[in-house]
């Protein structure tokens, strides 16, 4: 695992894609930084980061796209799956990689909240939690591009479609607000996900009797509380889904300095989701 | 050492793989045989643990490549028919992060890396990156890979593909050199390269293992039909004429060629020399003899017997059936290119 950390790590550095990516996230939280902190005298650095969340759609994608893609369609991966290293390390190596490339953005930020001291008031522990929470939300995505990178042969379609899910996650609510609030307008949502969620299963298993049953025990389930007790479906997806909004717990830690444990995890579930879905993807491409 | 039991691989509908079983010893050197898409490469990658098997077991030093994986995968050294390398890091760089990969304690990792530095003659390039090395140097390097760290079992897939002759004969001389010691296993397509180098060889056909033996048993196996090559001037019904004298003859074929002399092949009986029969029945006849020559079976024939019995098969349950002579000169054509490819 450490050889490949290394690898990783000299190579986004020797690619210039590392240096490329690190200017960006600095340079762009620099500009929100100068306009809301040292020209609007906000006091939280906070803020300016909330501004910075945009960075990400297209940092990160330059930062995963490459991570498995390029491995694959250079048949280095046959060097890293018949040396004895297990599938788990390999993925856990780059993945830490990358999670590095992103911490250094996030250290030259510690020193921003002094440039705030000096010039008044300013609120170095709330700032360092946001930058804690800030610097989380991006292995989220890290992890999200990674597992994407992993799926394909090609750079490109790793990153328009890493870019595509960081975009639709940064609108999240927006696109909640439009889902139906009706009990059967959330049946059929319910349903929707439920197939989708099924096919991906079957898609990765190979089982017909499973995906089948799972689908049907889904469907009939839905049916049956949407006949019982309509009430219990009504707004049920706008409130799950909402909670799904990622870049809203960053905020609420950002707008309100509450540490907010549940957000914490389920950052850090993700990730671990993410990192087992990797895992899997590579599994399955020996076998199939 | 590495045992392979009833190994199947399919991509979709396609068979790869067709229930492959064969068992390696220590210490010897090991050929692949086979045209292409014969599986070979895909039977080594299996041996490796890069793909896994639709269904069958590979054992390797008593451990299941599939069950555990980091045990079996220590003792082999693989080098892919593509060189996996890292063309953004230097030479060495590459060594050294290949040898970490591997499990070599630190501090036997810059040993060992000098070591096989010397053996694929690396050190002039050594500082400089793998994207600027020649094909043959980017070889050299994934074979330097593959040795590092000495594993037990050294599977190379065409490791002189792409390489001028004199670098083939070097690594030749390297795989001869690492057979004292290792267990090689090597793929190739060039015959030649395999009845020189290897003690044993599998030949495999449509992912079928049709036939494992020393080179010379191969050879002496079909050793029953030996024959004689002549051309004369004399007509294709005189040529027969003057040979049913002959005792000792299994069979003729003739073929006249268009400068007005006729070719002949003769078969004849095992442990029988005939030339002197021939020359003295055409003598008589007052027929000129323009040459004679004594072929004996080579691998090659072999070879092509094994893996084309299959392919005339099939054209025979085709409607539209090849002439057979064109079929013969196809053969021959087939034996000009490998021998090109063997100088």
């Amino acid at each position: 695992m450490k050889a490949i950390f290394k690898r990783e790590l000299q190579s986004y550095f020797t690619s210039m894609i590392g240096c490329v990516f690190i200017a960006v996230v600095v340079a762009f939280t620099g500009i929100y930084f100068l306009a809301y902190n040292l020209n609007g005298g906000y006091p939280y650095f906070a803020y300016a980061l909330g501004g910075a969340l945009i960075v990400f759609l297209v940092a990160i994608p330059i930062l995963t796209m490459r991570s498995f893609s390029e491995d694959r369609k250079n048949k280095t991966d046959q060097l890293l799956l018949t040396s004895p290293v297990s599938v788990t390390k390999v993925v856990l190596g780059k993945f830490f990689a990358m999670a590095v490339m992103f911490l250094i953005p996030n250290i030259i930020f510690l020193f921003f909240p002094w440039i705030i001291k000096m010039q008044g008031t300013a609120y170095i522990g709330a700032d360092y939690l946001s930058i804690l929470v800030f610097f989380l939300l991006g292995c989220v995505y890290i992890s999200i591009g990674m597992f994407i990178s992993a799926l394909t042969e090609s750079q490109i379609i790793a990153c328009i479609s890493t870019f595509g899910i960081l975009l639709i996650l940064y609108l999240w609510n927006g696109i909640i607000s439009f889902l139906p609030s009706s009990a059967v307008g959330n049946a059929i949502g319910l349903i929707i996900i439920l197939t989708a969620i099924v096919v991906f299963i079957f898609h990765m298993t190979g089982n017909f009797i499973i995906s089948a049953a799972i689908e049907a025990i889904g469907v009939i389930a839905t049916a049956a509380v949407c006949i019982v007790k309509s009430s219990l479906l009504e707004n049920l997806l706008s409130t799950w889904l909402g909670k799904l909004a990622l870049t809203d717990i960053f905020s609420g830690v950002a707008d309100n300095s509450i540490f907010d444990v549940s957000g914490l995890v389920l950052y850090l579930s993700i990730i671990v989701l993410f990192v087992f879905l990797t895992i899997q993807a590579i599994q399955k491409r020996r076998w199939s | 050492m590495i045992e392979v039991k009833n190994l199947v691989k399919k991509y979709g509908s396609h068979i790869a793989v067709d229930h492959l079983s064969f068992s390696i010893e220590k210490g010897q050197i090991y050929g692949f045989l086979g045209p292409n898409g014969a599986g070979k490469s895909t039977t080594m990658n299996i041996m490796t643990g890069y793909l896994g098997a639709t269904e069958g077991q590979v054992i390797i030093n008593g451990h299941d490549i599939l069950k555990e994986p980091e045990e079996a995968k220590k003792s082999i050294g693989y080098l892919p028919e593509l060189p996996p390398l890292y063309t953004d890091m230097r030479v060495c760089e590459y060594l050294q992060f290949a040898a970490e990969l591997k499990g070599i304690k630190k501090a036997k990792r810059e040993e060992s890396v000098e070591e096989v530095v010397k053996l694929a003659k690396l050190k002039d390039v050594e500082m400089r990156l793998i994207r600027n090395l020649s094909k043959g140097y980017r070889q050299r390097v994934g074979l330097a890979q593959a040795m590092l760290g000495f594993p037990e079992i050294i599977i190379l897939d065409e490791p002189t593909v792409g390489l001028d002759p004199k670098q083939i004969i070097e690594i030749r001389e390297l795989i001869r050199k690492l057979a004292k010691n290792h267990t090689v296993i090597l793929s190739s397509h060039i015959l030649a390269e395999v009845s020189e180098v290897c003690d044993t060889v599998l030949i495999i056909s449509k992912g079928k293992l049709v036939a494992s033996d020393t080179p010379k048993n191969l050879e002496k196996l079909m050793a029953g039909a030996e024959s004689i090559e002549i051309t004369t001037k004399a007509s294709r019904s005189d040529v027969r004429e003057i040979l049913s004298g002959v005792e000792g003859i299994i069979e003729i074929k003739t073929e006249q060629k268009q400068d007005g002399t006729t070719y002949a092949k003769i078969d004849m009986e095992e442990d029988q020399d005939i030339r002197e029969a021939v020359f003295f029945a055409f003598a008589k006849a007052q027929k000129a003899l323009l040459s004679m020559n004594h072929t004996k079976v080579s691998l090659e024939d072999v070879f092509l017997e094994l893996t084309q019995s299959e392919k005339q098969d099939l054209a025979e349950d085709d409607e539209d059936l090849q002439d057979p002579e064109e079929t013969a000169d196809e053969k021959i054509m087939e034996e000009d290119e490998t021998d090109e490819s063997n100088i």
